[in-house]
């Protein structure tokens, strides 16, 4: 992704900001300014706790170029405990000991190594157990 | 929901071919779409005179990725000498076939042509797999899925391990899906790995002893299958023989209007129901041990068709990963949620079973040139029901039929249902 793509992401990215509808109170991961539950117009800020659970999960293997260096990693669909679920990738945990159900938060930490094309690092959310 | 509507004028495929699928240095996607329409044609029981064709639907998902060559759609036409007719690239991921399928539809029954070529085509072993999997990564959401690490593989996995916290499957289950669909494909002369598993085994064995190297110790194909030697994790529960291949290919169906159709031939096959919907990413959906599209897909091409799930004999279905193929099953009516990897168990969907699902072997052996793979479901469909399958033809008649054809995650899914009346 170009850097210009990366940078309007920050918000998102870094403090996992999202939307709250101000039509039917739905909490919004990604924003979309567009609720996705009422179809009304949804622009208000909302800053999600953090917290949640491993909906479901996967451990990669044949991992895509710039994250082979981690694998095997753990991805999961983690359900916040506002309602939406984020995808994001596991991390300060083994890969054997994760499970649906375990109760995880978000942390920031470097997501992958874009070196090949500009040296830029990407950083983001990742859960770790809590 | 709008409500489904029947289609204003009757639509029949009167010639169905495809490529061999496989991996292939020497040919692009014209070549490969060449030969589709060559064996489409010759399929075309009175003959078809190339001419009467007023219209093309292309299927491919990413000719610019994998190729390099955007705009495929005028260039396969000129490739098959069908200038200047109009031709245009249906997009839809993996759906890119069905979605196609249902263009070339829509286009005859609105009454604006009365024969269209429907075909699909994609060229993808020229890049490596993980050039080829980065290139497939863009059918989902980037930003927030793809920027997490997730792979396709990996989004299968997990609907495989939310299905197997769910309904308690093991992975071993998903495996008679990846053995029937390499038995049906043994059996399929187009198809990219004509080969059964314990063929495959015993290839692997042969090859490691010619090399002077240890011979595995595999009996049985349980033991190949269950050994990271045999048969590497991919996204864990998924390993390599759940997940469909690279592949080159084409597919070429030709439509016409019903009051045309016996210019073409005397055993049309009609198509009576089309459906489409959209979703979300894959963390957006309600739940992931099923595929919300695709229900909304048949339930639309059921009420079209005015049939159940319990009228349809056979069923080509996206079996991108094998539990692609298990919650295809479900979504489609074939079997109650959560009883899907039973039927595939207990020989349900063999070919000789009450329910066939893929007799060609389906995206997991037969091969997955994605924008192809949904117009050669269609390809299957007509020689099956037409009794010109050949070895893997199913016993006794086939008088309906459905397809289903998935986009990325379940963000499009179209399904299709097929009748012979004679």
């Amino acid at each position: 992704m170009e850097i210009p793509r990366h940078w309007r992401l920050k918000k998102q990215r870094y403090g996992l900001v999202g939307e709250v509808c101000p039509h039917c109170d739905a909490k919004i991961f990604p924003p979309r300014d567009v609720c996705p539950n009422c179809g009304d117009e949804a622009k208000e800020l909302y800053t999600f706790s953090g917290k949640g659970e491993v909906y479901s999960y996967t451990t990669i293997y044949e991992a895509p170029a710039g994250y082979d260096t981690n694998a095997p990693y753990t991805v999961a669909i983690v359900k916040l405990e506002e309602g939406p679920m984020v995808t994001a990738q596991l991390t300060d945990v083994d890969n054997d000991r994760v499970e649906i159900g375990m109760p995880v938060e978000m942390v920031t930490r470097k997501m992958r190594n874009d070196g090949d094309e500009r040296g830029l690092i990407v950083y983001g959310y990742k859960f770790r157990p809590r | 929901m709008p409500k489904t509507k029947s289609l204003p004028r009757g639509v029949a495929v009167v010639g169905a071919g495809m490529s061999k699928f496989g991996a292939f240095p020497e040919k692009n996607s014209r070549d490969l779409f060449v030969e589709a329409f060559k064996e489409m044609t010759k399929s075309v029981d009175k003959g078809l005179d190339p001419s009467v064709v007023e219209s093309l639907y292309i299927g491919n998902f990413s000719s610019d990725q994998f190729e390099h060559q955007a705009h495929i759609a005028p260039i396969l036409t000129d490739a098959v000498g069908l200038l200047p007719r109009p031709a245009v690239r249906v997009e839809d991921a993996c759906a890119s076939g069905g979605a196609a399928l249902r263009q070339g539809v829509m286009a005859i029954a609105s009454g604006m042509y009365d024969v269209v070529l429907v075909g699909g085509a994609e060229k993808m072993t020229a890049l490596n797999t993980a050039q080829v999997t980065e290139a497939l990564a863009a059918a989902a959401d980037v930003p927030f899925e793809i920027s997490a690490g997730f792979t396709f593989p990996g989004f299968y996995a997990a609907m495989a391990s939310a299905y197997m916290h769910r309904y308690g499957m093991k992975s071993e289950h998903l495996m008679n899906v990846a053995i029937k669909n390499h038995d049906n494909a043994s059996h399929n002369p187009y198809a990219q790995f004509s080969v059964t598993i314990q063929k495959w085994m015993e290839g692997r064995i042969a090859a490691a002893i010619k090399k002077g190297k240890p011979a595995p110790t595999w009996f049985t194909i349980w033991d190949f299958l269950h050994d990271e030697a045999g048969n590497p994790t991919v996204a864990w529960p998924l390993r390599l023989f759940d997940c469909s291949p690279v592949t080159d290919g084409a597919a070429a169906v030709l439509l016409v209007a019903e009051e045309r159709m016996r210019e073409f031939t005397d055993h049309p096959i009609h198509i009576i129901g089309s459906g489409q919907a959209s979703d979300s990413a894959l963390h957006d959906r309600p739940e992931l041990t099923a595929i919300p599209a695709a229900k909304i897909a048949a339930n639309q091409a059921f009420e079209m068709a005015g049939v159940t799930a319990k009228d349809i004999r056979i069923a080509e279905v996206h079996d991108c990963f094998t539990i692609a193929e298990v919650i295809a099953s479900e979504d489609i009516g074939f079997f109650a949620p959560g009883e899907g990897f039973k039927a595939a168990e207990d020989g349900v969907t063999a070919r000789n079973g009450a329910k066939p699902i893929n007799t060609s072997g389906g995206l997991k052996a037969k091969g997955h040139p994605v924008g192809a793979s949904g117009v050669a479901q269609a390809v299957e469909v007509f020689k099956q029901m037409r009794g010109q399958a050949g070895e893997r033809q199913v016993t006794g008649d086939v008088p309906v039929a459905l397809t289903h054809n998935v986009g990325a995650t379940g963000s499009t899914c179209v399904v299709h249902v097929y009748e012979r009346r004679n």
